[in-house]
């Protein structure tokens, strides 16, 4: 039965000295140990947070990147095409000068080629002219001697003259 | 590696072996013509004494003294426990400002008036005698001291390493601390309190948890002799009592109206379930005081049983087979060292989170 019953100078002892301890440890050990675990832990929650939040502003950056590439590819394809545009319209518009460069050279060709033709004939029909004068200065002062050989002359003149 | 942990538990198991051995043998004061009581021994050892008694050389008794704290009608009287000369059959008697003490059993006595020794009536209980208030410091109080001054170095060095790291990164004591505490805090304050209420109980939970396993760890230890701290009636009395004042001043109207005014019952049921409910106020602290007292004594008691033996049978044949099975229970008891502590605390927590919890629908 004794041992049942509860010793009253350990009760008060146990109940001075536990009293003491919770006191005790509560200011110098739970309180810095679960202090310094509580932190640690936030630490690690915020760390955690702060590297989701920075993988989904790494996204956006991506995203944006994506973006951009893709703006200034577009951007490029349309320069390439102008720039393909603007060259074919030059050589177009190159060939069309030539063209009408070419036309009208060979217009003023043709002109100066028609002109000198008609100086030409000209010329010649003077020669002929001078020519008939002088075959017919001839014919006349043979027709003074003999006037069989005058005719004669006259013809070969003129089969002469056929000729050219 | 393996060799070095196998030489470890050897000599381990060789020094508790050893120890017990020399536990045991403290208990051959009875001469040999005396018939050695078990009963008595065992008895001996797990309840308190006035003197740190630690072994018998040459059949006397070493033992450190302790004082002795009497408040009589006289006041305050205070003498070591060495002045009884180990004498514990009230036959020798210390005057002190006139008064004159015994002590019997254990138990100190003053006599009565000009009495010049203890008359005892059929049942050995002194006639003439009267108990004054014992203060003493017993060798359970004085065991309970050394448990704080352990405790406390323990846990002030821990609680400073995380001071003194930059990254509350624990080191040293703390690293080994660390995961008990954390494991009070998420298997036993939070499921059993709740996430938002249970701050508030951390540091007792923490201070039963551990001033209860730490004694009774220390109850084990042969060379303490057994100092059963953990396994006093009185002891485990003084921290139910702390529960139980604290469940009753924290509880909410929630909780009292469960006792007095169950809801959601019948009328007739209401009246028949406050009686009962009343009685499980007090029951639910009684029995922490009681599983902790009884499971820590029964080890206590099973292991000094199991070594008795070699003393019942006066042989030393049996002794292999009482140490082996004390070894055994030994070991058993340590791993029972945690769990009672885990109990004693889960439950308080559970008390305590039946106390506030909130009026759900």
């Amino acid at each position: 039965m004794e041992l049942v019953t509860p010793g009253f100078g350990l009760v008060v002892w146990t109940i001075i000295t536990f009293l003491f301890l919770l006191f005790i440890l509560r200011k110098f050990a739970w309180k810095p140990i679960l202090g310094a675990v509580e932190e640690r832990e936030d630490g690690i929650k915020s760390a955690l947070a702060s590297a989701e939040s920075a993988r989904k502003e790494m996204q956006n950056l991506k995203a944006d990147n994506e973006r951009i590439l893709n703006e200034a590819r577009a951007e490029r394809e349309a320069m390439l095409k102008d720039a393909r545009d603007i060259k074919a319209k030059m050589i177009a518009d190159a060939k069309d000068e030539a063209q009408s460069q070419a036309n009208k050279m060979i217009e003023q060709a043709q002109t100066a080629i028609e002109s000198e033709k008609k100086a030409a004939m000209a010329e010649l029909r003077n020669q002929v002219a001078s020519l008939s004068i002088d075959i017919a200065e001839k014919v006349v002062r043979q027709e003074l001697s003999n006037k069989d050989k005058q005719l004669q002359l006259v013809e070969s003149m003129l089969s002469d003259a056929k000729l050219n | 590696m393996t060799l070095n942990t196998f030489r470890n538990v050897l000599f381990s198991a060789l020094f508790m072996v050893i120890s017990t051995m020399g536990f045991a043998n403290e208990d051959t004061e009875n001469p040999e013509n005396e018939k050695f009581d078990a009963k008595e021994m065992i008895l001996h050892h797990v309840k308190d004494a006035h003197e740190f008694h630690i072994m018998d050389i040459n059949d006397k008794p070493v033992s450190i003294p302790l004082p002795i704290i009497l408040y009589t009608d006289n006041g305050l009287v205070t003498f070591m426990s060495s002045e009884f000369h180990h004498d514990d059959s009230g036959q020798h008697i210390v005057e002190k400002n006139g008064m004159k003490f015994v002590k019997l059993h254990e138990k100190i006595y003053q006599l009565d008036g000009d009495a010049e020794a203890v008359a005892f009536d059929e049942e050995h209980h002194p006639t003439n005698a009267s108990k004054p208030y014992d203060l003493s410091i017993t060798r359970n109080v004085f065991m309970m001291w050394v448990s704080v001054f352990v405790l406390l170095l323990i846990f002030v060095t821990a609680a400073r390493s995380y001071r003194k790291s930059e990254d509350n990164m624990p080191k040293g004591v703390a690293g080994f601390i660390e995961p008990l505490v954390v494991f009070v805090r998420d298997e036993i304050a939070k499921p059993m309190i709740g996430e938002h209420r249970y701050k508030k109980y951390m540091p007792y939970l923490l201070t039963i948890f551990f001033f209860i396993w730490i004694n009774n760890i220390f109850g084990l230890i042969p060379i303490f002799n057994g100092a059963n701290v953990s396994g006093n009636i009185a002891f485990t009395f003084t921290l139910a009592l702390f529960t139980f004042i604290i469940t009753t001043l924290v509880g909410n109207k929630n909780y009292w109206k469960h006792i007095f005014w169950m809801p959601g019952v019948p009328v007739p049921m209401k009246i028949f379930l406050m009686p009962i409910e009343i009685i499980g106020m007090f029951v639910k602290p009684i029995s922490l005081m009681i599983r902790l007292f009884a499971n820590i004594t029964a080890g206590h008691v099973i292991i000094l049983a199991l070594m008795s033996l070699i003393f019942v049978f006066k042989s030393v044949a049996i002794a292999p087979v009482s140490i082996a099975f004390s070894l055994f229970i030994t070991v058993i008891e340590i791993i029972v060292t945690a769990i009672q502590a885990y109990i004693f605390t889960i439950l308080s927590a559970l008390y305590f989170g039946m106390a506030t919890e909130e009026e759900h629908h």
